[in-house]
């Protein structure tokens, strides 16, 4: 009997506990998001003001792509994940099969300017599913020690491995890689996607990274390319340009960006169909998409925001001396020949690309 | 018991035995006996079921999503779970018209029909997708279509050919028909680098996209090839610990046993260090001026450093049921037949290897079944080239989210890994095993 009262208090009191602890991580979300410089970015600049002026806590997440795991958590019915930070894309894709929620324009806050939200956001920013926060650019970074006289400049520099010998950092994935392989086989950037999207063109594509293939190391997670450029394990390697804006300013490492060539397009917050913290999810991508708070990010890196009126209010880096405007994608001098990318061909083709580019990684 | 032998003492039913209460001996026995049976089988219990549940049921279910793929006939709701069938009217037209013939007006008001509802259930992605794992590049036609399905009027045929003229490609079609029927063998065609032309054969598919065979062949090889390496380099190992005396062995089991007890991460990552090209190997060759600082060696991120990183990180596996064998192997056989004239050699090949075979057998079975499922480190250290199809089936897993491709890739291995199993059960026999 004494065993018995003992067992049940247990359970009762461990049932307690357990609804106690639930009434506190209700007022919790979970964010997924890319990790490194740019998690850093987002967790000063939206994370934290937020907990402090709502009390609810952010869990920071990270994933090399966050749009996989979320496909794979919401198809599977388990969903852990209250806000995920996507590639534009990406949330096209994952808002046509249905695994996101859909979200009302109406949310999003007016500028600071007095501007309607809609019209502050810069053109195709917010649509069913997505609301963009930066502007970012994949690029390509080399290391200055490696290149001291004749330095790249480049796009079809860094297709040279001849004329500008060492290893080179890609992302092991078919987007952007294929425009840049276009770009440097003389292809004008508005025209490379007319090019893609013939089977000719897809060849020729491939056919230009046959050319560099063996001297490529591939990566995955975006906090890798300022590692094996810092490492030595590359002289040059395409990457996030805010990932080599972190390593040269606040680490002052020896890396030149090379904006020639460069592939922008928007990134920002969706929130997954079954969120368990539905209500404070939106409350959270309300709050990030202010004026101020995009403004603020560009503080700590070097990603455009995605508001008109953010352009005005972004300052100096953190370190309090450096200008950020030169460092973001859409500066002038970094737009001469830029590519922006076309997110409704990858929406549709990344499946059958990265086929293709997985069986020609094999061979 | 007491009952029975009373019973018998007293004689009472000759010719046929009974307990006291008047049952059959053979019965009560049989009774006692089933009642012995039945708490044996409830001690084992949670073991089945723990087998069942963890083991033979995911199995199953891995072997059923290989054939089974319903995207074309059935949309999942993720929010709510409702299941509703699709393309309902399309998979009629098939019914009523056989394989081959063209699509006339009726099938694309069909196909109009069924994009309606696919656009009301946000289902085109899937269905798309589902389409696109038999012939690639069709996703597109499907969502492209599916924004376009309410403004369309007819003729549907000429409507559906002005958003795209694929919509005229019999391979489409066929594809469609194909799909319609929830169960395939396609996973598996797709799985060894074949597919179905438009007539329903089977043929190979472009040489750009085929990568699976390969993939098997290369698994397969460096499996061998890491096989073959931990033996060469355990058997000396296993020897000195089997013959050593106990305090030199015990810290030679030491140094084998420490990396079996780190994590693999951790060993695959130290490995990462050695090899690089600007790591600890490199340098201390350019440093040694055995190499230029220009040529260092590429050790990393290809065959070469999944063939180190997983030889020696599976080098464990072999020393030890070597090491167990050997240590059983009296020493007094090698002495009697060097003293009968035998060489060193000699009395080595025909006397002390063959009683080493079981040892190496348990060895190369256990290091080769697991490097043919071997995935973290070729991930992190393999880049291109040094992939198995392991990682393959976790890009199905996590990436393309193709689960029948997965399936049927790790079918294919299941089935690969069990032939072997019983060539080595044939060759050696399974009892030869000494795993300890």
């Amino acid at each position: 009997m004494k065993t018995r009262s003992i067992l049940l208090a247990t359970v009762f009191g461990t049932a307690a506990t357990m609804a106690f602890a639930d009434a506190h991580t209700a007022k919790e979300i979970t964010v997924m998001s890319w990790g490194g410089a740019y998690s850093k970015s987002q967790l000063e600049a939206y994370e934290k003001p937020f907990a402090e002026k709502t009390g609810i806590k952010v869990n920071s997440v990270v994933a090399d792509n966050p749009a996989t795991p979320i496909k794979a958590q919401v198809e599977a019915g388990n969903v852990t994940i209250d806000v995920v930070d996507v590639e534009y894309a990406d949330a096209l894709r994952l808002c046509d099969d249905g695994l996101l929620e859909i979200l009302d324009p109406a949310i999003l806050a007016d500028g600071a300017d007095g501007s309607a939200a809609m019209d502050d956001f810069l053109p195709g920013a917010v649509t069913d599913c997505f609301v963009a926060t930066i502007v970012f650019s994949t690029m390509y970074a080399f290391d200055e020690t490696k290149f001291p006289e004749n330095p790249p400049s480049k796009i079809e520099d860094f297709f040279d491995v001849a004329g500008f010998p060492g290893k080179r950092g890609m992302r092991k994935t078919a987007k952007v890689n294929l425009e840049m392989a276009l770009m440097a086989d003389g292809v004008a950037p508005d025209e490379v996607y007319d090019i893609l999207e013939t089977d000719e063109g897809v060849d020729r594509a491939f056919a230009k990274l046959e050319t560099i293939k063996n001297d490529v190391v591939w990566w995955e997670a975006g906090a890798q390319p300022p590692q094996l450029l810092a490492d030595g394990e590359v002289a040059m390697t395409t990457a996030y340009n805010g990932r080599i804006f972190g390593a040269t300013v606040s680490e002052g490492k020896p890396f030149k960006s090379i904006f020639d060539g460069q592939v922008y397009e928007y990134d920002g917050y969706a929130i997954p169909k079954g969120a368990p913290n539905l209500e404070a999810a939106l409350e959270f991508v309300t709050f990030s998409t202010q004026t101020q708070q995009l403004a603020d990010q560009a503080k700590y890196i070097s990603y455009g925001p995605a508001r008109k009126s953010s352009g005005p209010l972004v300052g100096l880096f953190e370190d309090g001396k450096t200008e950020m405007g030169p460092f973001m994608p859409t500066a002038e001098a970094n737009l001469v020949k830029a590519l922006p990318s076309n997110t409704e061909f990858w929406a549709d083709r990344n499946t059958d690309l990265n086929e293709r580019f997985n069986a020609w990684l094999a061979q | 018991m007491a009952d029975l032998t009373a019973d018998i003492a007293t004689g009472s039913a000759p010719g046929r035995l009974t307990t006291a209460d008047g049952k059959p001996l053979k019965a009560a026995l049989a009774a006692a006996e089933s009642h012995a049976r039945r708490r044996a089988f409830f001690l084992v219990l949670p073991l089945l079921l723990f087998v069942l549940i963890t083991f033979i049921f995911p199995i199953v279910q891995m072997l059923h999503q290989s054939i089974y793929n319903p995207g074309f006939t059935l949309h999942r709701d993720v929010g709510t779970g409702v299941k509703t069938p699709i393309m309902i009217n399309v998979r009629n037209w098939f019914d009523e018209n056989e394989r081959g013939s063209d699509p006339d007006e009726s099938a694309y008001a069909a196909l109009h029909k069924d994009f309606l509802l696919l656009d009301e259930l946000r289902a085109a992605g899937s269905v798309g997708t589902r389409i696109n794992y038999d012939m690639s590049g069709t996703r597109s036609l499907f969502t492209k279509t599916a924004r376009r399905a309410d403004k369309l009027t007819p003729p549907f045929q000429e409507g559906f050919l002005a958003i795209d003229k694929d919509w005229s490609d019999p391979e489409v079609w066929a594809v469609m028909r194909g799909a319609s029927s929830a169960y395939t063998a396609n996973f598996y065609l797709a799985a060894v680098d074949l597919t179905r032309d438009v007539k329903g054969d089977v043929v190979s598919v472009d040489d750009n996209r085929a990568l699976y065979v390969k993939l098997f062949g290369r698994t397969l090889f460096l499996s061998l090839l890491i096989t073959f390496l931990t033996f060469i380099l355990a058997f000396p190992v296993a020897h000195l610990l089997a013959t050593l005396p106990l305090r030199y062995s015990n810290l030679l089991m030491i140094f084998v046993l420490l990396p079996f007890w780190t994590s693999l991460l951790v060993r695959t990552t130290s490995w990462m260090v050695l090899l690089q090209s600007q790591g600890v190997i490199n340098d201390a060759l350019v440093a040694g001026s055995l190499i230029e600082d220009e040529s260092r060696i590429q050790m990393m991120y290809n065959q070469t450093g999944t063939v180190i990183a997983m030889t020696h990180i599976l080098l464990p596996f072999m020393i030890l049921p070597l090491y167990s064998v050997m240590r059983t192997i009296k020493p007094v056989y090698v002495r009697a037949a060097r003293s009968l004239g035998a060489t060193s050699w000699t009395a080595f090949r025909r006397i002390y290897f063959p009683q080493t075979v079981p040892g190496i057998g348990a060895g190369a079975l256990l290091v080769f079944i697991l490097a043919v499922g071997y995935y973290i480190t070729p991930a992190l250290v393999g880049g291109a080239d040094g992939q198995l199809i392991s990682n393959l089936i976790a890009f199905h897993m996590t990436n393309s989210l193709n689960w029948s491709l997965a399936a049927a890739l790790a079918s294919l291995l299941l089935v690969g890994i069990l032939i072997l199993y019983w060539l080595y059960d044939r060759l050696i026999g399974i009892d030869n095993l000494k795993l300890g």
